[in-house]
């Protein structure tokens, strides 16, 4: 009986799956990809990471919750964890204190993710660069996607840049 | 508070913990503890209000421990060696405070040398116990605010104790002071903490007309004061209303969140920045008031006192928030005695202090205005010594406003020939700011800025003491002590 059960079964029937380079795949994921981009890519979730700012441009971030700029009415929210964020917002000159924890925020953040700079201080240490303290601007720690200038930004140009990220920037994948 | 002759007297050891003694003592309260060329600088507050300076020759690399004596100096002396390099005699602690081992020098602002080796490891404070564990938490939190490092010890739900590791921000202000033109040293100290940029702002510009003997026109003292007491305004509308967030009371947040907005908005059509980074400089101010602006300001003034009693009442009549905030995170007043505690932390356990009437500068020695007090300690007390505070502010404003004084809104500096020095107090929306400044040939030789929160983060620590971890961050945003301010 077992035999019977599991006659022609033993040689394996399964085709075998699509090449990655089949061209009819292809075009059937262009498709699909425009609409899914169309219909679920409205949303970023933002994990913030203060690396060593004055805290000006926290208070400015903390403003665009308020009535007036209402970021989650486009679907901008901030995380509380960089394992459920799509992008790191970080603010500050990278202070050397600050460089190691900045790295691990970024390590535990699943990719594809962004970040953004914010301020003149995380564009290139601001008015602290040369210190002994500092990295100097966020990008000489960590790969970054989109500056805001400002000391500190407005809320209205942290909100632009947010936005731009969510409806333009391609995801990095696996750049470290 | 300004001192034209500033010269700090040069003490031996046993003067200089003679006055260590008397801090330990209660018979002065210590403004600050920082490191120069050469030696320790100490700042004392005498019982008639009077300010000395006193310095310690550290010829031999070390000196006596004020901290040994006087507990509250402590972390400032931690710093003060990190950063020169001195050794503190007979303290109890010596861990490194702002040297986390990531620099590529040691001792940074004295006899620099190159760092070699592993960080020195950073042991904790212990608490035994059955069932006690601890709670890392930090440096990267889960909001939006700064970084710091807070290590619990907890039974159960129950904070048995908490231990602060700051210093994740230090970005060396004070040694990019050293040879940093007047100009670009205003830049910077309005950028130690940007929530207080205006106060920073005062009180360096203070501490260098002082050192100067300029006094800056009458209408660049009345726009300071203006621009002082929205910037209070603002952070105490944002205060209360994260106080109340972090007690799961979101619509509180919402309103005050748009009072703090229309605050932001007024002073950015008046000063021409929303934070007024940058305005107030050495010999007055940067940006004169126009007629378009003082009528921001008094709309929003109207604007806030029709808006923001109906928030009080609300926060008075919501008995789920006040069972929250009432009776928790007590401060005891003997602890922020001891330790000087200035602004809200202090007044709400009974402290009567404020640097603008007891330490007067203009434009306050002309105008009448009140300090609350509370006596509770609590978080109530810390939200409704702000709420007191507002009321003040408007008042103040208005005063400013209705007669502002006309004429130059500055006056040019003459670099001096030789050195000198001058300090300043000013009260910033968390305390009182102590900066001391030493010119030379027209730049800045050495500025020591001392944030209010030096005297406030380690009273978090016994203010949490027994509460549950859950109210953790409801009591830290009652203190609101600032990250940036401290790590410099």
């Amino acid at each position: 009986m077992r035999d019977t059960l599991l006659q022609g079964l033993r040689t394996p029937l399964t085709e075998p799956a699509p090449a990655d380079d089949d061209p009819e795949l292809a075009a059937l994921a262009a498709a699909v990809s425009e609409a899914t981009e169309h219909t679920l890519g409205r949303s970023l979730a933002i994990r913030h990471v203060d690396a060593g700012s004055c805290n000006g441009c926290e208070l400015e971030i903390h403003a665009l919750g308020n009535a007036f700029y209402d970021l989650e009415r486009f679907g901008l929210r901030f995380v509380a964890s960089p394992r459920h964020a799509d992008a790191l917002l970080v603010t500050g000159p990278v202070a050397l204190n600050m460089r190691e924890a900045l790295r691990r925020t970024y390590d535990a953040t699943p990719a594809p993710k962004w970040v953004i700079a914010s301020g003149v201080c995380a564009a290139h240490g601001g008015v602290f660069a040369g210190s002994y303290a500092i990295a100097g601007g966020v990008a000489s720690v960590i790969p970054v996607d989109l500056v805001i200038p400002g000391c500190p930004p407005s809320p209205a140009a942290l909100l632009k840049g947010l936005l731009a990220v969510m409806r333009g920037a391609k995801p990095h994948r696996e750049r470290r | 508070m300004r001192t034209g002759d500033l010269r700090a007297r040069k003490l031996g050891f046993g003067d200089w913990e003679r006055c260590a003694q008397r801090l330990a003592a209660g018979e002065a309260t210590l403004v600050s503890l920082w490191g120069d060329a050469g030696g320790m600088r100490m700042a004392l507050r005498e019982p008639d209000g009077a300010i000395s300076l006193v310095e310690a020759s550290c010829e031999a690399g070390a000196f006596p421990s004020v901290a040994a004596w006087h507990p509250p100096a402590s972390r400032l002396e931690r710093a003060a060696c990190d950063l020169f390099g001195f050794t503190a005699l007979g303290a109890a602690d010596d861990r490194r405070w702002l040297d986390h081992g990531c620099w590529s020098l040691r001792h940074p602002m004295g006899a620099a040398s190159v760092r070699e080796g592993p960080p020195d490891p950073y042991p904790f404070l212990e608490a035994e116990g059955p069932g006690l564990h601890q709670i890392p938490v930090g440096p990267v939190h889960a909001g939006i605010i700064e970084p710091g490092h807070f290590r619990f010890n907890a039974g159960g739900e129950t904070v048995v104790r908490l231990e602060e590791r700051l210093g994740y921000v230090h970005k060396g202000v004070e040694a990019l002071m050293c040879g940093a033109s007047l100009e670009r040293a205003a830049v910077l100290a309005g950028r130690v903490s940007g929530d207080s940029t205006v106060a920073y702002a005062i009180a360096f510009a203070r501490a260098v007309e002082a050192a100067l003997g300029v006094e800056a026109p009458a209408r660049a003292h009345a726009l300071r004061g203006l621009m002082a007491e929205l910037e209070r305004i603002a952070n105490h509308f944002g205060d209360v209303g994260a106080i109340c967030n972090d007690a799961a009371f979101a619509l509180m947040h919402a309103h005050c969140g748009v009072l703090r907005e229309r605050t932001l908005r007024a002073a950015g059509s008046a000063f021409g920045h929303r934070l007024m980074m940058d305005a107030v400089v050495p010999g007055g101010v940067a940006v004169d008031l126009s007629p378009d602006g003082a009528q921001a300001i008094r709309s929003l003034v109207h604007n806030v006192r029709t808006t923001f009693p109906k928030l009080i009442k609300l926060y008075d009549n919501t008995a789920s928030l006040q069972d929250r905030t009432v009776g928790t995170g007590v401060l005891k007043a003997e602890l922020a005695r001891w330790f000087g505690a200035g602004g809200v932390v202090g007044r709400a356990s009974g402290r009567d202090v404020d640097a603008r009437r007891d330490h007067p500068y203009p434009p306050y020695d002309a105008i009448a205005f009140r300090v609350p007090t509370r006596r509770e300690g609590d978080v109530n007390a810390r939200i409704w010594v702000r709420i007191d505070e507002v009321a003040e502010s408007l008042d103040l404003i208005e005063a400013i406003l209705a007669r502002p004084p006309d004429g130059p809104i500055s006056v040019a500096l003459q670099a001096p020939s030789g050195g000198c020095e001058g300090l300043a107090l000013v009260e910033a929306f968390r305390g009182d700011v102590f900066v001391h400044v030493r010119l030379a040939e027209g730049a800045v030789a050495r500025c020591h800025l001392r944030d209010p929160s030096w005297f406030q983060w380690p009273l978090l620590e016994a203010a949490i003491e027994g509460n549950i971890v859950a109210d953790f961050p409801l009591c830290n945003k009652s203190f609101n002590c600032s990250y940036s301010g401290c790590d410099l």
